[in-house]
């Protein structure tokens, strides 16, 4: 009988972030951002029909950047998770909050206990209910999770766009302002993003009971004029 | 999670099913029909809804209910809404075992928002019009004991581009209208009235004017269909589905409209 090597666990969960965090780089970065009366997602996404922001129930987006099978996987699942919540409860029981913690619970299994961790980040955004205040959830592809009410950047090259963008962040400024940072972090000094490459929808109150909406091409094209 | 070969796909109706292991927690359009005993007329009695219209107008199609619902020969409620949104472009109105009724409604928006969310598309009017035909037909067995419930269905058709009015009966058998439809058990006496002042491209204004008066002809023939009660200011729901979405009349509109019906009546003479 062949014993199998022996690895230590700091080497192997060592490995298994590496190899998450290297698959993650590789993709666009995305920002979440709070304004006056809602909540911005903000990506660089050349598809237009793979989608990077997604409506999760009444009042949650979901954001995921890394590799999109795996992040979409985990997109259906809140969804389904929170509809059953909301038809077994009320709509109103349905919180970002509960979402982020099994998003959390469910990274982490699949971060110790599988061969491959999923190579994702995502973004829970909610926007919530009586005081219109946007939360953002920020978690790993290990199960760690971040709550931010300003702003979270993830995805490729998130430290440095982070910093640029943290440069400009004001919490009460508007939907246009918030929008044309993003949009200048996302980018950089030396790039402009043409609009056709960038994915947005806002959480905002203005939407009635299903806040989420996409900003389309002719919305964009209008805020960043 | 689940693992691609039992994915549920977009059906909630599939999704709960499998989450929730124990049948006696699902609902009951789900899990299939418990047995229940139930006769009309019987010691247990539910409440029940009565009657609904909807007509084609120039922008697409309007829906009215009338308010109450009836327990045997008592009135159960009188403010009973009847008339939904099923998602933005369909709505989608009850008679029958209000229970079953309002819980089936309850299922088919959720079904229709999650379809959307999870496809990232909306349900074409036809395949929304046959989702509920499923829901339905699962619920043949209660309707069997006398719990049927008997929707009428109504929406915007954004590929067809025009207003399509769908009803069914208690087996799930789908039907299309082609301008109008009236049921419940007032619904002889509401599509009877329909009948006699429908006219191609109506406007709104007169869409709403046809289906108030055609609730109140039912209400006056009907003992379980409530008319119009201005001292409690209660008024039928009306709703309209058109290419922006659905919207409700709001109860002013409806209670002006609701005199000017009854003004014409008197110019007209009708003592009867």
């Amino acid at each position: 009988m062949t014993m199998p090597f022996y690895v230590a666990p700091e080497q192997v969960m060592k490995d298994r972030a590496d190899y998450a965090r290297k698959g993650i780089a590789r993709g666009r970065a995305l920002i979440g951002t709070v304004y006056q009366g809602g909540v911005l997602l903000c990506a660089e996404n050349p598809s237009k029909s793979l989608h990077k922001i997604s409506e999760i129930y009444d009042r949650i987006a979901f954001a995921g950047v890394g590799k999109y099978n795996e992040f979409d996987q985990l997109r259906v699942a809140g969804v389904r998770h929170a509809d059953t919540k909301g038809y077994a409860y009320s709509r109103d029981d349905v919180d970002a909050r509960s979402l982020a913690n099994i998003y959390a619970q469910y990274l982490g299994q699949v971060f110790t206990h599988e061969m491959k961790p999923m190579e994702v980040e995502i973004l829970v955004a909610e926007l919530a209910p009586l005081t219109q205040v946007g939360e953002l959830y920020h978690i790993l592809y290990d199960g760690t999770v971040m709550d931010e009410s300003n702003f979270s950047v993830i995805g490729g090259d998130s430290e440095t766009i982070s910093e640029r963008f943290s440069a400009t962040f004001k919490k009460d400024w508007n939907l246009k302002e918030a929008l044309r940072a993003s949009v200048a972090a996302l980018a950089g000094p030396e790039r402009k993003i043409p609009v056709s490459e960038l994915e947005a929808a806002v959480l905002s109150e203005s939407n009635g009971r299903r806040a989420f909406s996409r900003l389309g091409q002719s919305q964009l094209d209008e805020l960043l004029a | 999670m689940f693992s691609p070969s039992e994915d549920p796909g977009p059906s909630f109706v599939e999704v709960i099913s499998r989450i929730l292991p124990e049948k006696s927690a699902l609902p009951r359009l789900i899990s299939g029909p418990e047995t229940v005993n139930y006769h009309p007329g019987s010691p247990i009695s539910v409440p029940h809804g009565t009657t609904i219209a909807a007509v084609r107008y120039a922008d697409g199609v309007i829906m009215a209910g009338d308010r109450r619902a009836t327990e045997g020969n008592f009135i159960a409620h009188r403010r009973i809404e009847k008339v939904f949104a099923a998602d933005r472009h369909s709505a989608v109105a009850i008679a029958g075992a209000a229970g079953p009724a309002v819980e089936m409604v309850k299922l088919f928006q959720v079904q229709l928002e999650h379809y959307e969310k999870v496809e990232g598309s909306v349900l074409s009017l036809e395949g929304k019009a046959n989702q509920l035909s499923q829901m339905i037909r699962a619920n043949l067995p209660m309707a069997m004991q006398g719990l049927a419930v008997v929707p009428l269905f109504a929406g915007w058709d954004i590929l067809r581009r025009k207003g399509r009015i769908f009803t069914y009966d208690i087996t799930g058998g789908r039907y299309e209208e082609v301008d109008y439809h009236a049921t419940g058990s007032g619904g002889r006496d509401a599509k009877a009235t329909i009948k006699l002042g429908y006219r191609d491209q109506l406007d709104e204004t007169s869409a709403v004017k046809l289906l108030i008066s055609a609730l109140l002809e039912a209400a006056e023939e009907d003992s379980a269909t409530g008319g119009p009660d201005p001292v409690r200011g209660i008024y039928p729901v009306i709703a309209t589905v058109s290419e922006p979405g659905f919207k409700r009349v709001t109860d002013e509109e409806i209670a002006e409209l609701t005199q000017q019906v009854l003004a014409d009546r008197a110019d007209r003479g009708v003592a009867q």
